[in-house]
């Protein structure tokens, strides 16, 4: 190969911004093979590989990529596969920026390397060709339970289960991989990709269980210690949404994200109604919150056909804790930012459903413990904004079904489980925690890489056993 | 999938199912509610436990046809699955010897009032039962809700099966004949809770309504079911269904209740003409 001096990445392609922010279908469209071999061309392959100190599951990048170099595709997406399972995935949602691609070297001049995008183009390839799945090792006869289906429980299957376990997944929900399929819209990540990476799970003898709320059909101790589980991975997520507590929030029309995306994306809202659930937005949505969460919210209500979207958030764009590339991707199709901006109360008709909001400016003071400068209310800053829907994105707890029925699981004050960051190990023995349910609403690539750390403990307790 | 082992029908919209569901036959208590799924493009609903037997594993369900989904539900048979159904949720009843104790259900709520009215006949409590409806042809299970009171009484609004007038009315009555009262649970339609509640605020019986909310996942990640109690916001999934009526907030929740009420008519319209035709 030559190596390509472009210090530009190759462009990403996408749907016109106008076009898309009326459909649900994918934002990006992906590389050709020629735009991914020139794009792997970029790379260096350094010895060192600085890239894989980024990334939480240590993909061993620079081989990977040398593949594309050769177009062997087969053999990249094998090398991915010893590390990530679910690299659809990955690369879709993953912040590149923040992780693998901000220690690449070509980005200290010009762009880094597009790894997230490359992942995505291999693991995509291989989806259209038909999925050769990993070897596992032999059986052990160990049996590890896994509850909650998201990414950090994914990862722990996925590991424990090429380790040689017998794996039983336990999900909630009626479909596997939670924020995968409830949270993050169909535009960002088609759930068709996330079904088709489970599916690869089931191939090397993951049993998943939806339906199964664990708490409430058998509790971690009787996993334990009736049903002969060897080891119990928690990663239940952090699913439970905040609300700001102002006046009139339990109005029609007042939603929380959670219940945005989930009738959205999990219930197919939108195709309503051909699917049976319904949702209902008026002309002017307002989503209150700056994160990825309130990005995908906001970008939604424009899909279901609100006339005006805002984001409402009281720190300035700088301070948005959202992606870069997503919040651009909403300023192009549309959504408006009002920033500086809180609201203190919803007003609504004599039908209950909400009408306006009124919402107090702010200025930025002194940074505070986040880091971030803290936003101040601006007295007698006052104003109403005329509103029809409004969605609460200013985060999520962890939910407290399977801690308020687990003896022994030490949780903090906010009700996340407590666990070693390096072993992902609770106060409760042959139980481990990670993801969101350790550490609050994080990224998907960090809960995996929590899921990494615990099935490394869980399989070498499981040596020792 | 999660079989339906016996079909009922107990009126015209009114249907029994006994569904093939160990693993929540064996958790589940009074009070709990299960989520359903019919198919791979129904929605999730919810419905409280009427009845359960943990040797067979079995989850009784009785539900009034009022919408798309359940009027679907009912034209299924012995025989036919459902793809989904999740449980036990919710937090069981308080099942405590109270003393003595008035179960009331109104209309389609005289089902899950019945595994608490014989849970608390269990505990010790003498138990009053009254069975209410808006006419005779929606009452049901008569004799099995009877079987779990020391008294029993029925009452219709319009008078065709026992007693005529409103439960408030019958609950006065006895309350006026026994003086006192320890607790009273009510279920049914948001105006019977209501008006329960507002008779037994002064005269300090304790009172509990199970909430019938809108809801989605029914875990606690969503706050679709939210109640305004007291001063704080419930998840009825999660924090009940149900609350102590003397601080619930029943007129909002019947209004949350009607969010959806012009999609679950277009639901119901493309439903009974295919959806094929443009009319709606």
């Amino acid at each position: 190969m030559s190596l390509n001096k472009s210090p530009n990445k190759n462009e990403m392609p996408c749907q016109d911004p106008q076009a898309r922010a009326r459909n649900f279908d994918e934002v990006a469209l992906g590389y050709t093979e020629e735009t991914a071999v020139d794009e792997a061309n970029r790379c260096m392959g350094c010895k060192k590989e600085p890239c894989r100190q980024g990334c939480p599951v240590q993909v061993p990048i620079p081989e990977f990529i040398a593949k594309i170099q050769e177009r062997d595709f087969a053999g990249a997406i094998q090398i991915i596969k010893t590390k990530n399972a679910l690299p659809a995935v990955c690369g879709r949602v993953c912040p590149q920026e923040a992780q693998c691609e901000k220690y690449c070297v070509r980005g200290k001049k010009g762009d880094p390397v597009g790894i997230g995008r490359l992942e995505r183009f291999v693991a995509d390839l291989e989806r259209s060709q038909g999925v050769k799945p990993v070897d596992c090792a032999p059986p052990t006869g160990k049996k590890v339970a896994v509850v909650g289906s998201g990414p950090a429980g994914l990862t722990v299957a996925a590991d424990c289960a090429q380790a040689g376990h017998k794996v039983t997944m336990f999900e909630a929900l009626h479909v596997p991989g939670g924020v995968l399929m409830y949270g993050i819209p169909e535009f960002r990540l088609p759930k068709a990709i996330v079904q088709a990476e489970i599916d690869n799970l089931r191939k090397i003898g993951v049993d998943i269980q939806v339906n199964s709320v664990i708490g409430a059909i058998d509790t971690v101790d009787e996993l334990l210690e009736n049903e002969g589980y060897d080891a119990v991975f928690l990663g239940t997520g952090a699913g439970l949404p905040y609300f700001l507590g102002i006046p009139g929030e339990n109005m029609n029309g007042v939603y929380s994200a959670n219940e945005f995306l989930t009738r959205t994306n999990l219930m197919k809202a939108y195709l309503f109604p051909e699917y049976d659930t319904p949702i209902k937005v008026g002309k002017v949505v307002v989503t209150l919150g700056g994160g990825n969460v309130a990005m995908d919210c906001a970008r939604t209500a424009l899909r279901l056909g609100a006339e005006k979207s805002y984001i409402v958030y009281r720190r300035s764009m700088d301070e948005l804790p959202a992606r870069i590339e997503e919040v651009h991707h909403a300023q192009e199709e549309g959504v408006i930012f009002n920033i500086l901006t809180n609201p203190t109360k919803l007003m609504g008709n004599d039908k209950n459903w909400v009408t306006s909001m009124e919402c107090l400016r702010y200025e930025l003071g002194e940074p505070d413990a986040s880091g971030r400068r803290s936003p101040v209310p601006i007295k007698g800053s006052e104003f109403v904004m005329d509103v029809d829907t409004v969605v609460v994105a200013i985060g999520q707890g962890p939910n407290p079904l399977v801690p308020r029925t687990t003896k022994g699981l030490e949780t903090n004050k906010k009700g996340n489980i407590v666990a070693s960051e390096e072993t992902g190990a609770t106060s409760k023995p042959k139980c481990f925690a990670g993801g969101d349910v350790v550490t609050g609403a994080a990224t998907v690539i960090k809960a995996m890489g929590a899921g990494r750390v615990a099935a490394t403990s869980i399989c070498e307790m499981l040596k020792n056993s | 999938m999660y079989k339906i082992l016996k079909k009922e029908v107990l009126s015209p919209t009114l249907k029994l199912f006994e569904i093939e569901a160990p693993k929540i036959a064996k958790k589940c208590q009074a009070g709990q509610f299960v989520i359903l799924r019919i198919d791979e493009k129904g929605e999730r609903v919810p419905l409280t436990i009427a009845d359960f037997d943990r040797e067979k594993g079995t989850i009784t369900l009785i539900f009034a046809e009022v919408g798309k989904s359940t009027q679907q539900l009912g034209r299924m048979e012995a025989g036919d699955s459902l793809l989904d159904f999740i449980g036990p949720l919710g937090r069981p009843s308080e099942i405590e010897k109270y003393g003595r104790v008035v179960c009331i259900g109104a209309g389609v709520g005289i089902a899950p009032v019945f595994p608490i009215t014989r849970a608390l006949k269990e505990a010790g409590n003498e138990v009053i039962g009254i069975a209410a409806a808006r006419t005779k042809e929606l009452l049901f299970w008569l004799d099995e809700f009877k079987a779990q009171c020391h008294e029993f009484h029925v009452c219709t609004d319009d008078g065709t099966a026992g007693e005529k007038g409103l439960v408030t009315d019958v609950l006065k009555k006895i309350i006026e004949e026994k003086g006192k009262i320890d607790y009273v649970i009510v279920i049914g339609p948001i105006p019977a809770m209501k008006f329960t509640s507002k008779m037994t605020k002064p005269l300090g019986i304790k009172t509990m309504a199970s909430m019938n909310c809108i809801m989605v996942d029914g875990t606690g990640m969503c706050g679709a079911c939210r109640v305004t109690v007291g001063d704080e916001t419930k998840f009825a999934c999660v924090d009940g269904p149900e609350f102590d009526g003397h601080l619930i907030d029943f007129d909002e929740a019947a209004r949350r209740g009607e969010q959806f009420k012009d999609e679950e008519q277009r639901a119901l319209a493309a439903a009974s003409c295919g959806g094929g035709c443009g009319c709606h």
